[in-house]
């Protein structure tokens, strides 16, 4: 996982509430045993007129000329609700979504995100209405700058703070492994678990 | 102050403490299935990583899997087959416990888990499918994860993870044979959204509850995420541990007493504070249906879809009005007397044998309806083999039903089977989303009762006229 300490860039608004992981990546979009290669599937029924021909929808905000280069997701409440298919993160990642700001998060999506290096970001939905706004007015300038290390957003000239726990946000900036983070605690697990067994033989 | 009992089994788990609020949770089982399984064991074995306990993990096949008889490896969907050699090969390697296909074991993991004694009273549990919380119906805190958090969970046994808050949902009031926990739950997420418990804990209690059986209570745990709650869990009693007695991965013989002891003791304490107190009453519970994309998108069937002007938020109302398009429905509408295409008996909610009993007492000695695709596929090869014991096949078979394996089929459309474009469906799964069950598929959730009701109907239909029509 990279290290992430500021993210800048256009940013794309989908404020829609309840988008849910099977709208981010469909089951059958997902066809290997692989974290590569979903970008193509990301929203696809909502990205193609035609999914199976691969016809954009020339109405779908990722499709739109300037936010084919969007990096940046504004979107409503329960972004990534539903499945726990880590492939929705993975799919926005690899097509170039590297923060999310929403109202709210699916919790394991939001897991998966933190996870992955994908920045998701929860603020208030008239806070986002607003950065919405600034975005509208010229997209292709207006450019959305995201600092993790101050913990603030800033748009034309305006800067919002924002609250993220502390390990989601130094699991970010170190771009550590979680494994490896664990195993430092190796004897501790190892004989917590050797209690607990004792404690309970029937696990 | 008192603890939850969600509290209770969290600190019995706590390896270690941080600074910041995060603990070291102890995971006492994982369970894996093909579709998500697969890739998180494929991904710590390229990093030379070992399961740590190969024992206390499980894997079954159950996503992609046909389930037409005489099924195999080989799978409708493109590249299925795939997934289950990788989950096959990898069980083997890990030497963890695999459910293969024409196992008996084999099954939807949620239906498997409890019929197995996998899931137990105070253990902690993850598997990478979110629909894992229906096993706090046990009193086991379940939930679900993505697959990196289960790579992490194989290979040290914990996750780091900050404690969530609790919510208490009270279900008290009449207990009716037309209210299902199906109804329950839908009326739950109806009124407080779909976010209602926004990460939380859910606690669920009351008299209704305590007089649930097992199943019904795995039903309303399974859609806590639905929910979103991390978890559902519900005071393991009595019941369940008579439940428990004897299936092949619960204690023994000889710890069965000593292992009921501490699970007699698994309960809140009457003084633990919750973050929020929800109290149902049963009583105003209809039959409960959706209407929409979302499965806070619900509505009592004696009731009519709201109208826009009805929901006050901007970004609510435009979903509503984008869900509606896409169900093929108008704003104060009734769902009453909708014609349906298909009607689908299955998933990890509801396909479980006393579910298969409600909706054969309906299907009994009638027809589904000219044109109406009907399958039920039960949720696990033992409640299948557990319902043709009872006769149960024949009635679903004689009244027009497909009678499927056991899988989670058609509750959403990976490229292999689905409903036809654009299809009404009354489904007895979870979820309601767009294009979920098959391109443009329009789905309505329900209870087996009601699924069975529509089915026979032709439309979307009270499962208590059915049974007056008798």
């Amino acid at each position: 996982m990279k290290p992430i300490n500021a993210i800048s860039g256009i940013a794309a608004p989908l404020l829609r509430n309840n988008v849910d992981t099977d709208a981010i990546i469909p089951s059958r979009e997902i066809k290997k045993i692989s974290k590569l290669g979903l970008a193509d599937g990301l929203f696809a029924e909502w990205r193609y007129s035609s999914v199976q021909n691969r016809i954009p929808d020339q109405n779908f905000i990722l499709n739109k000329d300037p936010f084919q280069k969007s990096v940046i997701l504004l979107t409503g409440e329960n972004f990534g609700c539903g499945s726990s298919r880590e492939h929705a993160v993975w799919a926005l990642q690899e097509w170039g979504i590297k923060a999310i700001i929403g109202k709210s998060f699916g919790s394991i999506f939001y897991n998966n995100c933190i996870r992955n290096g994908l920045l998701a970001i929860t603020l208030e939905e008239k806070i986002i209405s607003g950065l919405i706004k600034n975005v509208e007015e010229n997209p292709s300038d207006n450019h959305i700058f995201i600092d993790l290390i101050k913990c603030s957003i800033q748009c034309c000239d305006k800067e919002i703070f924002f609250d993220i726990h502390e390990k989601d946000r130094s699991l970010l900036i170190e771009g550590l492994d979680e494994i490896e983070k664990v195993l430092i605690y190796k004897n501790n697990i190892d004989s917590f678990e050797a209690d607990h067994k004792k404690i309970r033989p029937w696990l | 102050m008192g603890r939850t009992l969600f509290e209770k089994i969290w600190d019995k788990h706590v390896v270690e403490s941080f600074d910041d609020d995060n603990d070291l949770i102890y995971i006492d089982r994982i369970f894996l299935h093909e579709r998500t399984g697969s890739i998180a064991l494929q991904s710590l074995h390229d990093r030379n990583i070992a399961v740590r306990n190969p024992k206390q993990v499980f894997a079954t096949i159950d996503h992609i899997v046909d389930t037409i008889p005489g099924r195999d490896d080989e799978t409708l969907m493109p590249s299925g087959k795939e997934f289950i050699k990788s989950l096959r090969s990898s069980a083997i390697r890990e030497n963890i416990n695999f459910f293969d296909l024409n196992t008996p074991e084999q099954g939807i993991g949620h239906v498997v888990s409890p019929e197995q004694g996998i899931a137990l009273p105070g253990l902690t549990y993850i598997c990478p499918d979110s629909h894992t919380c229906s096993l706090g119906a046990l009193g086991t805190l379940a939930w679900g994860v993505g697959s990196s958090e289960c790579e992490i969970a194989l290979a040290t046994n914990t996750l780091i993870k900050k404690k969530p808050k609790s919510i208490k949902v009270n279900v008290n009031g009449n207990v009716n044979d037309q209210v299902s926990a199906k109804d329950i739950v839908l009326y739950l997420i109806s009124n407080y959204g779909a976010n209602g418990a926004d990460g939380s804990a859910v606690e669920f209690g009351g008299n209704v509850i305590d007089q649930m059986g097992i199943e019904a209570r795995l039903t309303l745990c399974n859609m806590s995420v639905e929910f979103g709650a991390m978890t559902g869990i519900i005071q393991p009693d009595e019941k369940v541990f008579e439940y428990l007695r004897g299936k092949k991965y619960a204690p023994t013989l000889d710890q069965i007493q000593e292992a009921e002891k501490y699970w007699r003791k698994l309960k809140s304490d009457k003084d633990a504070e919750y973050s929020e107190i929800i109290d149902i009453d049963c009583d105003q519970v209809g039959t409960f249906v959706t209407w929409g994309t979302s499965p806070e998108h619900a509505i009592d069937l004696n009731e009519k879809i709201p109208t826009l002007n009805e929901i006050d938020d901007e970004t609510k109302k435009d979903s509503a009005k984008k869900a509606l398009e896409y169900m093929g429905l108008n704003e104060g509408e009734t769902l009453m007397g909708k014609k349906i295409d298909a009607a689908f008996i299955g998933s990890c909610t509801n396909s479980r044998l006393s579910d298969l009993r409600i909706a054969a007492s309906i299907l009994k000695d009638k027809k589904v309806s000219n044109g109406v695709k009907a399958i039920c596929v039960p949720g696990s090869s033992k409640v299948k083999k557990d319902a043709e014991n009872e006769g149960l096949d024949e009635i679903f078979i004689s009244a027009g039903f497909e009678w499927r394996e056991s899988g989670c089929s058609m509750c959403f459309y990976a490229g292999g089977e689905s409903f036809g474009l654009s299809e009404r469906v009354i489904s007895s799964t979870n979820r309601n989303f767009e294009n979920r069950q098959g391109k443009s598929t329009r789905t309505h959730l329900a209870s087996p009762a009601t699924v069975a009701a529509s089915a026979i109907k032709g439309t979307i239909a009270f499962p208590k006229d059915l049974k007056e029509d008798l």
